[in-house]
């Protein structure tokens, strides 16, 4: 995605003061608001991870807080929760956004109506979808159960019950998420070479052949941005579960994220929430560092 | 041209009854925001409305306090952007065209915020703010997003772009740096403006837990949060009316802007995409 500067070789540079001087003068209003609010916070979330916070006193207590917070049967079920709703979404996602782009890229008319009823629910807050997945999701009268009732079946409680709550959210997210990856695989099929395909077509082989040996392989770079965005999204989306489930029932659809906030706005306890906000950074970081160690390296053609 | 055979029509149905299927929660959000509230849990077919009417966004409109959160919401997407676009563009112009040492260490250091974004920050950055004393106003739910390191790197790639010989030539005609940074770099790179304001602008008229938790007044909530408050207060059906249409009312900016410049709405999201 984004390539480090490069040194100019072979090229004696002085070192010139001015430039020097005016460089960093250009940076420092960005470096103003980067220090306040990502490395002030970063560095405040690690220090307070070690401190108690107790009835308004703070006391040191090292790595205790560390194990009293990571062994909780919560955290725990938060983790597994993100997870299993990486693994269910992000792979469901992907392969439906790659099918999309493959059909809606020619230039065929109809295909612009195609493109914006996938790609619409990316410009339409999360709040408002849990607001309109809400009424989707409720018991008997909601659309999914009006649907059920014309076939004679009757749903379960879908957000009520700890074992369909994870299904119903996974269903709205792949929905909200296809349409935004499509978008990318749609940039990646612009930059196709032409010639493979006349060749292909020569060799006399069959669509799906083409896809599997041609198409999906040229498009590698463009699904390794995908899986990172997407991998990065399943910790940051948390909104609906205000809306929709509060994280619950019993946990059952709570997420980091959101378990953060509870933790930090209802519950009060900065300590621990400064341990979980520790534990998502880490999570992040190394997500951060696999894309750019292993798969930035591959991903050229 | 050859004739398609038989799987790309299949393929084309399938895609289309996908289509239908996404639309689906838009339609019926619609046509319920339309539907009497005596109706909404009676009728029987959900996409069919037998007496529309504007009740519902009547309701909605005389209950929530619209056009202050349209304000606040409008006052902090465009704070928002005009301060990113200065402190980006300076940025952007250093990492692009001037040498310095320690190039590579401000890289890096810029790359973090890409890997943690300020909205995982939120327990240290509450603190932060009442520190600061800024709690419960639009500067707070600003401030963290003052500073964009994508859009630096966004900007950099249109930058190095620019033919050096234009710079060099506009330098010749005696314009300060300002002016070059101005009529050179700025004019040639505003697709990348449109793309990254696009991007922005929906990204933070569509955010949500940052300003739930540093708002707590009806003065400085923006959309997203009076509409969550509002939608708390119901529980059953009966209000669904009232409720979709107020979600309606919320996306419907951003939803017409979508569709009237569609194009590039999906080419500034590409854009972010691309190397």
């Amino acid at each position: 995605m984004i390539s480090p500067p490069r040194e100019s070789v072979g090229v004696k540079r002085t070192f010139n003061w001015k430039e020097n001087l005016f460089a960093y003068a250009l940076l420092f209003p960005s470096l103003i608001f980067l220090s306040l609010f990502t490395f002030y916070p970063t560095l405040k979330s690690i220090y307070n991870s070690f401190l108690s916070s107790g009835f308004g006193q703070k006391t040191f207590v090292g790595f205790d807080q560390y194990s009293r917070v990571l062994q909780d049967e919560v955290f725990r079920k938060v983790i597994i929760n993100n997870l299993w709703l990486a693994a269910a979404t992000i792979p469901t996602s992907i392969l439906l956004a790659v099918y999309l782009a493959v059909w809606v890229n020619d230039k065929m008319k109809g295909n612009g109506i195609l493109r914006a009823s996938f790609f619409y629910p990316t410009v339409i807050p999360m709040i408002a979808i849990a607001n309109i997945w809400l009424f989707i999701y409720t018991p008997d009268y909601g659309l999914i159960d009006k649907f059920f009732d014309m076939l004679g079946l009757s749903g379960p409680h879908w957000l009520g019950d700890p074992k369909w709550v994870m299904w119903a959210m996974i269903i709205m997210i792949i929905w909200k998420e296809a349409g935004f990856f499509m978008i990318f695989y749609l940039a990646g099929l612009q930059n196709l070479p032409s010639e493979v395909y006349e060749a292909a077509k020569l060799e006399g082989a069959k669509p799906f052949q083409v896809f599997r040996k041609i198409t999906f392989p040229l498009l590698m770079p463009t699904t390794l941005f995908v899986l990172i965005v997407a991998t990065t999204n399943s910790f940051k989306l948390v909104d609906h579960l205000y809306i929709m489930t509060k994280g619950g029932p019993d946990n059952a659809s709570n997420l980091l994220l959101y378990y953060i906030y509870e933790t930090a706005f209802s519950f009060w306890d900065t300590g621990a929430a400064s341990v979980l906000t520790v534990v998502l950074l880490l999570i992040l970081l190394s997500i951060s560092i696999f894309n750019y160690a292993f798969l930035d390296k591959r991903i050229h053609y | 041209m050859e004739k398609p055979g038989l799987y790309y029509y299949v393929n084309k149905v399938i895609v289309a009854l996908l289509a239908v299927l996404f639309l689906i929660p838009l339609v019926w959000t619609i046509l319920t925001s339309f539907t009497p509230a005596t109706d909404v849990i009676t009728r029987s077919n959900p996409f069919w409305i037998s007496r529309p009417t504007f009740d519902n966004y009547i309701a909605a409109w005389e209950t929530v306090p619209f056009l202050t959160y349209y304000w606040n919401t409008i006052v902090i997407v465009i704070g928002i952007l005009v301060v990113q676009l200065f402190t980006l563009t300076l940025a952007a112009y250093a990492f692009a065209r001037l040498n310095f040492i320690g190039q590579n260490v401000m890289f890096i250091i810029f790359l973090v915020q890409i890997m943690i974004p300020p909205d995982v920050l939120i327990v240290p950055n509450y603190a932060i703010m009442s520190e600061l004393n800024l709690v419960d106003s639009k500067l707070a739910i600003m401030m963290p997003y003052w500073a964009s390191a994508f859009g630096v790197f966004l900007l950099r790639q249109t930058f190095k772009q620019v033919p050096i010989e234009l710079d060099e030539a506009s330098r010749v005609d005696g314009c300060k740096w300002w002016q070059t940074l101005w009529h050179v770099y700025m004019h040639s790179a505003k697709p990348t403006y449109v793309a990254f304001a696009l991007i922005s602008i929906s990204t933070h008229w569509n955010n949500f837990m940052w300003p739930l938790i540093v708002t707590n007044s009806v003065e400085s909530r923006p959309l997203t949060v009076g509409i969550a408050i509002f939608a708390q207060s119901f529980e059953t059906g009966a209000q669904w009316g009232t409720v979709t249409a107020a979600t309606i009312l919320v996306i419907f900016p951003l939803l017409l802007a979508f569709f009237l410049f569609q194009r590039q709405f999906v080419e500034s999201f590409m854009h972010s995409g691309i190397k």
